[in-house]
């Protein structure tokens, strides 16, 4: 069916250990392929450790699914050396136009601040990111993904976790000192630890058709309230890579999920969004339905959970993939400390306080969306409606419409591993949030800020470095100098750092700030290198 | 500031009847879709959540 995209098909290959029959323990098992899985598998390799994804498909994601992808995802995928691909495939957009029944409502900007090297957000179908990350896979020779390796059941023991896995060839026994499991919505992983997920549980059904079209409409988003082509319901329309179009359209509760997939069903409501005129054909569609429920802990033992396996949320926001990828970036440095005996094991814990905290957050913001888009009752329908109806005129309404807030990385701001600031800072980067790029020239050559961190804890000094290191234990952090080892050439890295000379910022190996201080002091540096590592 | 719950409209029965009369001839449907966007108006307008919420408990609403 699909005419832009071939699909490759990845040969399934047994395994030694299968075909010898020795049971090997392995660094690190990731179970599933998918967006989350194949990110973790590429973290690991960063980070030094060796994994095994397992994947019971053996190609990549049917139909486009995930679309939109946010900068720090974006941000996480260039440290993995991929992200400059996607963005170069994708479709960069900044503005989202909402409208009712016939009318514009009110329309948005994602304002992209200058001077970031990756965009707010880019449009792009989920079967490239997979592509260009299991090409990037190709390259680490610490990474071995295996298809068509289906996960049967698996049992904790005191310090491994014991995997069967089902393949072509039959069924064989893999150990693993830590699984990283990243099946999705319905993990299987997640029944065989008997974890609870629990939330909400909506009753609505929706339609995503993906269709080939020439148009001359603009990369922005669409967001549609009881339009005139498809009344009392909510439709959207938005563009992806090789003039592949995303429309999307609920259907209600009623609706039959076999029948509203057929091209004959699918075909006249694309027609009455596009006009009788427009040529284009069907690509892909599929109907979903959707909760908001997480997981009661991200940590089972020596699983941990990422990506829709942890959290699920209702489409409106791109929520899922982006916060899942943030999931890993906050997991694969915690493990690897923790792996090499450097830092404590409730290191891990942490990777539950944090990515659970981000997860009610997400979830918060995506329930809220679900309640505007699709009104549980006639009054709460009204007041949709005014809110709709005021916005057009009204300045104070447009903020009240919520077709889907955006996903933008929720800052750790309780955590227990952030030391709390002693001095009046100005400005975004308070302890917990994730560093803002800025560019700047390293040895005489433009660059991003980003880039010169991200592979272990960094001082980061605005002056002069009394030293080159700091360390904990066997903790290293490594010490930028502004001025010295990067040039702030626009000044944005000190206005964005509320920075004077002598303000130095301790950064996790996850590009999140973990303390600062208006001067560089080693003891203070030292004890909460020491915090950040929970030891 | 807590919420007013004394008299603070003058001439109490006039406005009451241009609230009547602003609806008069509408359809139930149109009143109600005006009462939502009446209440959202006056909502920014005191802009006060703590008086917001002590209204909506006024009003009979549940509060989580």
């Amino acid at each position: 069916m699909l005419k832009t995209y071939q699909y490759p098909k990845f040969g399934y290959t047994p395994s030694d250990e299968q075909a010898s029959g020795r049971i090997r323990r392995h660094q690190v098992v990731v179970i599933g392929a998918g967006p989350i899985g194949l990110t973790a598998a590429l973290d690991c390799a960063y980070r030094g450790l060796e994994a095994v994804v397992l994947d019971d498909n053996d190609t990549v994601s049917i139909g486009s699914r995930a679309v939109c992808y946010a900068k720090r995802p974006l941000e996480v995928w260039d440290r993995l050396n991929c992200g400059e691909r996607m963005v170069d495939k994708g479709v960069g957009w900044k503005l989202g136009r909402v409208f009712f029944r016939d009318r514009e409502s009110y329309r948005f900007d994602l304002l992209p601040e200058p001077d970031h090297k990756m965009p707010a957000m880019i449009n792009l179908q989920q079967y490239y990111l997979e592509e260009y990350m299991i090409a990037e896979i190709a390259k680490q020779k610490t990474i071995e993904l295996r298809w068509k390796h289906k996960l049967i059941s698996l049992k904790q023991a005191d310090d491994h976790v014991v995997l069967t896995v089902e393949t072509p060839s039959g069924i064989f026994t893999m150990e693993a000192d830590w699984v990283i499991a990243c099946d999705g919505a319905n993990s299987d992983v997640r029944k065989m630890v008997n974890a609870e997920f629990t939330g909400r549980f909506f009753q609505d059904r929706f339609l995503i058709v993906d269709v080939v079209m020439k148009a001359e409409f603009p990369a922005e988003r669409w967001f549609w309230f009881d339009p005139p082509f498809h009344r009392h319901q909510s439709a959207l329309l938005h563009k992806q890579a090789d003039d592949v179009w995303r429309l999307d359209f609920q259907l209600g509760w009623d609706a039959d999920p076999v029948e509203e997939k057929k091209p004959e069903k699918v075909i006249p409501r694309v027609r009455a969004m596009l006009g009788d005129d427009r040529e284009f054909e069907l690509e892909w569609a599929s109907i979903y339905q959707f909760a908001c429920r997480r997981i009661d802990n991200f940590r089972y033992g020596r699983v941990l959970f990422a990506g829709d396996a942890a959290h699920q949320v209702s489409p409106f926001g791109a929520r899922g993939a982006n916060t899942g990828v943030q999931d890993i970036d906050n997991l694969a440095w915690k493990l690897k400390l923790v792996v090499d005996g450097v830092a404590p094991i409730g290191l891990l814990d942490t990777y539950n306080e944090e990515r659970a905290f981000a997860a009610d957050d997400n979830l918060l913001n995506s329930s809220r969306s679900t309640d505007f888009i699709t009104p549980k009752s006639p009054t709460s329908r009204r007041y949709r409606d005014a809110v709709l109806e005021l916005a057009e005129s009204h300045d104070f309404a447009r903020p009240l419409v919520n077709s889907g807030r955006l996903s933008t990385p929720t800052p750790y701001v309780h955590s227990s591993l952030n030391t709390p600031d002693m001095a009046p800072f100005h400005g975004r980067m308070v302890p917990g949030t994730n560093c803002d790029d800025a560019p700047v020239t390293i040895a005489g050559k433009p660059g991003w800020f980003l880039n010169a961190i991200g592979d272990g804890f960094v001082v980061l000094t605005f002056g002069a470095a009394p030293s080159r290191e700091v360390a904990f234990g066997k903790v290293k952090a490594r010490v930028i100098s502004v001025g010295d080892d990067l040039i702030d050439v626009k000044g944005t890295l000190a206005a964005r750092y509320d920075a004077r000379p002598g303000t130095t910022y301790l950064i996790r190996p996850d590009q999140h700030v973990a303390a600062r201080w208006r001067s560089f002091d080693p003891t203070t540096i030292e004890r909460a290198l020491a915090r950040a590592i929970a030891a | 500031m807590p919420l007013e719950t004394k008299l603070n409209i003058a001439d109490p029965d006039g406005f009451y009847q241009e609230l009547i009369d602003s609806q008069r001839d509408m359809e139930e449907a149109d009143a109600e879709l005006m009462n939502c966007k009446l209440v959202l108006l006056l909502a920014n307008h005191i802009g006060d959540r703590d008086i917001l919420r002590e209204a909506l408990k006024h009003a009979g609403g549940r509060i989580g």
